[in-house]
C-alpha cells in the first residue's frame, strides 16, 4: 500500500484556552484508499489526543463528520485523499457557532427541524390491527428522495441565506417539510404552513442552488423549495377564490 | 451537582431507545423522560442497518414459520417463550412504523414489500430500498418530536447507574458542551445503548459502539448473557469494514472463491441450484457463511488484497436497474470504498465483526434483575437471537423489546408515588463523579488510549474470532486482564472540560475492556461448537451441557465468574440445523 504524506491545516479552538480560533499543522503519511477522516484518526490517535471533532459510521449515512474541506462543505468520510492536493484546509462546518476544534453548536438547526412539525399527521387514526396504508410504488416515489435527508448539516454551510443568520429556516428542514407535505398518508401541509411559508420559510430561499450541489445524499433540497414555493403560491390564490376552503 | 428530577430516564437514543420513548409518552403523557444520549440520536448506529426487519407478512407464512428459523438459526439457544412473543408482536410493530411514516418499498398493488434473509423459509424481510435502518431511525426520531413529555439530553454521556437500596434510580453523565457531571433522579433506567463491536479490530459498527450500557449494568451487578455469542457478517467490505447487506443475496447475488466456484455448495448448503433458493448457499445463516470463508481460506482458495483475503459477491446478474432499485446504497458503498461497479465487477468481500448476540440478562419484558432497570435493542440479552441471530430480526427485536421496556417501566414510574431522597443519590453520584476525576488526575503512566485499544482488538481477533481454541482463549483471557490492569496508567492529555474526546475516549475504552473480558472468559467456558462460538477443541454441540445460557458476573480486576441458566425450551426440541438441500 503506498503512502503519500499530507500537510494538515486543522483549525483549533478550545475556549477554555482560545480568545480566537487558529490553525495547526500536522503532516500525516496516509495510505492510497483513506479518507480524509481516516487522516483525522491517524492526528488523533498519534499526534495529538486533543482534537476534538464528531465522527462514527465511516459509511456516509450518520452525518457527524461534516468539516469544510479545503473550502468546501464535506462529509470526511467520503472524501478521499487520492483526490486530494497535498496540502488540506480542515476546518468546522461554516456558518454555525464553533463548540470547540471542528465540533459545531447544532441547537440552532435541531430547533429548526423540530419546527416543522416532520411527522406524518394522518387523516385519521388507524389501529395497528387494520393494517397498512396502501401506498404504490409511484406514490412512494413522489417524497422518497426528500427521506433521504441524513442531517449532515453541509447545505445549511453552504447556504448564503442561512449565513446572514436572520433565522432561515433552511434547506434540511423544509425539504423534509416537503417530504411529509408529498406523502400520500399525510395531511398535515396545512399546519406545516405556518412554518415552511413564513417570512424565514421558503420565501427568503434566493435559490442560489448550493444547498443542492454539496448534498452527499442527492436529496435537492433547492428542488424541494421551489416546488414548496409553487404548491404555496397556489394555496394563496385558492384561497383568494374560495376562502375558507378546506385545505 | 446539578440534579433533574424525571420519572424515566432512556439512556441511548437510537432505534430501542428511541421506540422506549414513545411508548412511554403514549402510555402515560404526564410522565416525563429524560432522553440521554453521547450523539444527537440520528447518529445511532441504527442508522447503518441495510437490509430490513423482519415480520410475518404473507399469506402462505406464518408465525410458526418465524418461530422456527429463529429457533434453529440460534442453535437452539434462543428462550422459546420470547421468541413466540416476538415473532407475534412483530408485524404489529412493523405495521406501526407503517403508521408513523417508514417509508417501506412497496409491490406493485401498494402493500409493504417483504424480502428473503439468510436462514429465512419463507421472504418476510420488510425493506426500505437497502437503508432500512435509516429509515427506521429517522422516522422514530422525527415521530419522537411530536411529544412533549420526551426531553432530550444530546450528547450527554451517561457514566454510571446509580443504585441506591438496590434499585437503580438515576445516572450520571457528562454534558459533552460543559464537561459538568449531571445527575438524573427516575423511577426507572431503561438502558439502550447498542452493542459492543469495536472490542473487535475489523467491524461494521460505527465508533461509538462501544459497549457503554452493558458496561454500566454489568457493574452495578447486572450478568452479562451469552457474551461468548459474537455474529460475523459474511460480507463486509475489505479495509473499512462497511456492511454490504444480506439483502444482496436475498435479491440474488452469489459468493464465489478465487476459481469463480460457489464453494458454499462444499458446506453442507448446496446443491447450488435452482437459485435463488431459501434457506440455501448463500441464503444459509450468516455463522455457517462465515465459517465456511474461513474454511476456504485455509484451503487457500481466497483471493488475496492489501486488506485481507476475500472472496467475490457477485451481484451482475441482477443487471442495473434492480441493482439501483433494491440495492442503490450497496452499489455506491462499493463504487466509493473499493473502486468497484456491483453493475460490472463482483464486489470483495470479508466476514466482519457485526452483532453482539449476548448482553444485559434481561427477562421477556426487558427487565433486569435489578428493580427499577430495563434494558433493550443490541445491549440486551432477552434472548431471542440465541447462538446466532437470523438476519432483519434485529430491527425488528428493537421494537418490539424497545416499546415493551418503555411500557415496562411507565408501570414502575406510575407505581413508584416517590423519588428517592436527594442526598442518597447524590452519594452514588459524587462516586461517579470521583471516578472521571480520577482519570484527570492519572500522571505519567504512560499507557495511551489508542495503543491498549490496538491490543485489545488484536487479542480479541486472534483469540476470540471466528474459530476458537482453549488455548487461544487462555491467552485472550491473559492478556485482557493485562490490559485491564494497564488502563489505569491511562494518561490523559486533554484536560479541557469542552467536548473532550479523550477523556471519553478513555471512559468507552474502559467499557470494552470490562466487556471484552466477559466475551473471552465465557467463551472459555463453553466447551463446545454452538451457532457463532466455534470451538476447535470442541467441535460438537452439547447439549447436555451448554444447552443453557451464560451468566458473567462482574468481579473487577478478577476475571468475571460465569453461571449458567437453563434455555427455555416450549415447543421445539434441540435438532440438526438443516440447510441447503432439494427444498424450494
Amino acid at each position: 500500500m503506498s503512502l503519500r504524506t499530507f500537510e494538515l491545516e486543522i483549525m483549533r479552538y478550545d475556549p477554555d484556552k482560545d480568545s480566537e480560533p487558529r490553525f495547526e499543522t500536522f503532516s500525516v503519511p496516509c495510505e492510497e484508499d483513506w479518507v480524509v477522516l481516516d487522516a483525522v484518526n491517524y492526528v488523533k490517535d498519534n499526534l495529538d489526543r486533543t482534537l476534538s471533532y464528531r465522527w462514527s459510521c465511516h459509511m456516509a449515512v450518520c452525518g457527524s463528520c461534516g468539516m469544510m474541506i479545503n473550502g468546501e462543505p464535506s462529509l470526511s468520510c467520503k472524501t478521499f485523499m487520492r483526490h486530494m492536493p497535498d496540502k488540506i484546509r480542515i476546518e468546522p462546518l461554516a456558518n454555525f457557532p464553533i463548540e470547540r476544534d471542528l465540533v459545531v453548536v447544532m441547537d440552532d438547526f435541531m430547533d429548526k427541524l423540530a419546527s416543522v412539525k416532520p411527522y406524518l399527521v394522518a387523516k385519521e387514526k388507524k389501529a395497528v390491527e387494520d393494517g397498512s396504508y396502501l401506498q404504490s410504488p409511484a406514490q412512494l416515489k413522489k417524497f422518497k428522495q426528500y427521506t433521504l435527508c441524513i442531517n449532515c448539516t453541509l447545505c445549511y454551510s453552504a447556504c448564503p441565506q442561512y449565513a446572514l443568520g436572520e433565522g432561515f429556516v433552511g434547506p434540511a428542514a423544509l425539504a423534509l417539510a416537503h417530504r411529509y407535505n408529498l406523502d400520500s398518508r399525510d395531511v398535515g401541509r396545512s399546519a406545516r404552513a405556518d412554518v415552511v411559508a413564513s417570512n424565514e420559510g421558503i420565501w427568503e430561499c434566493s435559490f442560489v442552488g448550493a444547498c443542492s450541489e454539496v448534498c452527499p445524499e442527492h436529496v435537492d433540497p433547492a428542488g424541494a423549495i421551489q416546488q414548496t414555493k409553487i404548491a404555496s403560491t397556489l394555496d394563496y390564490f385558492k384561497d383568494l377564490i374560495t376562502p375558507g376552503r378546506d385545505k | 451537582m446539578e440534579m433533574t428530577t424525571t420519572d424515566i430516564v432512556i439512556v441511548g437514543a437510537g432505534g430501542a431507545g428511541l421506540r422506549a420513548a414513545i411508548a412511554i409518552a403514549e402510555s402515560n403523557p404526564d410522565l416525563k423522560i429524560a432522553l440521554l444520549s453521547k450523539v444527537y440520536p440520528m447518529r445511532s448506529h441504527t442508522v447503518a442497518a441495510e437490509g430490513g426487519a423482519a415480520g410475518v407478512a404473507k399469506d402462505e407464512d406464518s408465525l410458526d414459520n418465524h418461530f422456527n428459523d429463529t429457533v434453529s438459526g440460534g442453535d437452539w439457544l434462543c428462550d422459546q417463550d420470547a421468541v413466540d412473543l416476538f415473532v407475534e408482536q412483530a408485524p404489529k410493530e412493523l405495521t406501526q412504523m407503517e403508521h408513523w411514516g417508514c417509508p417501506w418499498s412497496r409491490t406493485s398493488d401498494g402493500k409493504v414489500a417483504v424480502r428473503p434473509f439468510g436462514g429465512m423459509k419463507i421472504e418476510r424481510t420488510w425493506y426500505a430500498a437497502d437503508k432500512t435502518g435509516f429509515h427506521m431511525l429517522h422516522t422514530l426520531f422525527q415521530t419522537s418530536m411530536q411529544y412533549p413529555s420526551i426531553e432530550r439530553y444530546d450528547e450527554y454521556y451517561t457514566t454510571d447507574l446509580l443504585m441506591v437500596d438496590g434499585a437503580c434510580r438515576g445516572v450520571a453523565a457528562i454534558e459533552m458542551r460543559t464537561g459538568q457531571m449531571r445527575l438524573f433522579r427516575a423511577k426507572a433506567v431503561i438502558i439502550c445503548t447498542g452493542g459492543a463491536g469495536r472490542v473487535f479490530p475489523f467491524t461494521t459498527n460505527g465508533a461509538i459502539k462501544t459497549g457503554d450500557g452493558m458496561a454500566m449494568a454489568y457493574r452495578a451487578g447486572v450478568a452479562l448473557k451469552d457474551m461468548e455469542f459474537v455474529q460475523y457478517h459474511p460480507t463486509g467490505l475489505p479495509g473499512t469494514g462497511i456492511l454490504i447487506t444480506e439483502g444482496s443475496r436475498g435479491e440474488g447475488g452469489i459468493l464465489v472463491n478465487n476459481d469463480g466456484y460457489r464453494y458454499l455448495q462444499d458446506y453442507n448448503l448446496g446443491p447450488p441450484d435452482p437459485w435463488p433458493r431459501k434457506k440455501a448457499m448463500e441464503l444459509g445463516p450468516r455463522d455457517r457463511l462465515s465459517q465456511a470463508f474461513w474454511h476456504e481460506q485455509k484451503k487457500g482458495r481466497t483471493i488475496s488484497t492489501p486488506h485481507g483475503d476475500v472472496v467475490h459477491l457477485d451481484l451482475r446478474h441482477l443487471g442495473e436497474k434492480k441493482i439501483n432499485e433494491r440495492l442503490p446504497m450497496v452499489r455506491d458503498l462499493a463504487i466509493s470504498y473499493v473502486g468497484v461497479d456491483p453493475v460490472k465487477e463482483p464486489i470483495p468481500v470479508r466476514p466482519v465483526v457485526h452483532y453482539t448476540m449476548g448482553g444485559i440478562d434481561t427477562d421477556i419484558d426487558a427487565k433486569t434483575a435489578v428493580p427499577g432497570l430495563f434494558a433493550a435493542g443490541e445491549c440486551a440479552c432477552v434472548s431471542i437471537n440465541g447462538a446466532n441471530r437470523l438476519g432483519s430480526n434485529s430491527l425488528t427485536e428493537l421494537l418490539v423489546f424497545g416499546s415493551r421496556a418503555g411500557r415496562g417501566a411507565a408501570e414502575v414510574a406510575m407505581a413508584e408515588s416517590t423519588h428517592v431522597d436527594e442526598s442518597a443519590i447524590e452519594k452514588a453520584a459524587e462516586e461517579a463523579r470521583a471516578k472521571v476525576t480520577g482519570l484527570f488526575q492519572n500522571v505519567g503512566g504512560g499507557e495511551t488510549i489508542s495503543g491498549l485499544r490496538k491490543d485489545m482488538n488484536s487479542t480479541m481477533e486472534e483469540g476470540a474470532g471466528i474459530y476458537r481454541t482453549e488455548e487461544s482463549l487462555k491467552d485472550t483471557c491473559v492478556t485482557m486482564k493485562e490490559i485491564h490492569a494497564r488502563f489505569a496508567n491511562i494518561d490523559l492529555e486533554d484536560k479541557s472540560n469542552v467536548y473532550n474526546t479523550d477523556l471519553l475516549q478513555a471512559l468507552e475504552l474502559g467499557a470494552m475492556i470490562d466487556v471484552a473480558r466477559a466475551m473471552a472468559v465465557s467463551a472459555l467456558n463453553r466447551q463446545e461448537s454452538r451457532g457463532s462460538h466455534q470451538r476447535l477443541d470442541f467441535v460438537e454441540r452439547d447439549d447436555e451441557k451448554f444447552l443453557r445460557h451464560s451468566l458473567a458476573s462482574y468481579a473487577g480486576a478478577d476475571d468475571p465468574g460465569v453461571d449458567y441458566r437453563d434455555v427455555v425450551i416450549t415447543r421445539s426440541q434441540p435438532a440438526e440445523r438443516v440447510y441447503g438441500g432439494d427444498q424450494k
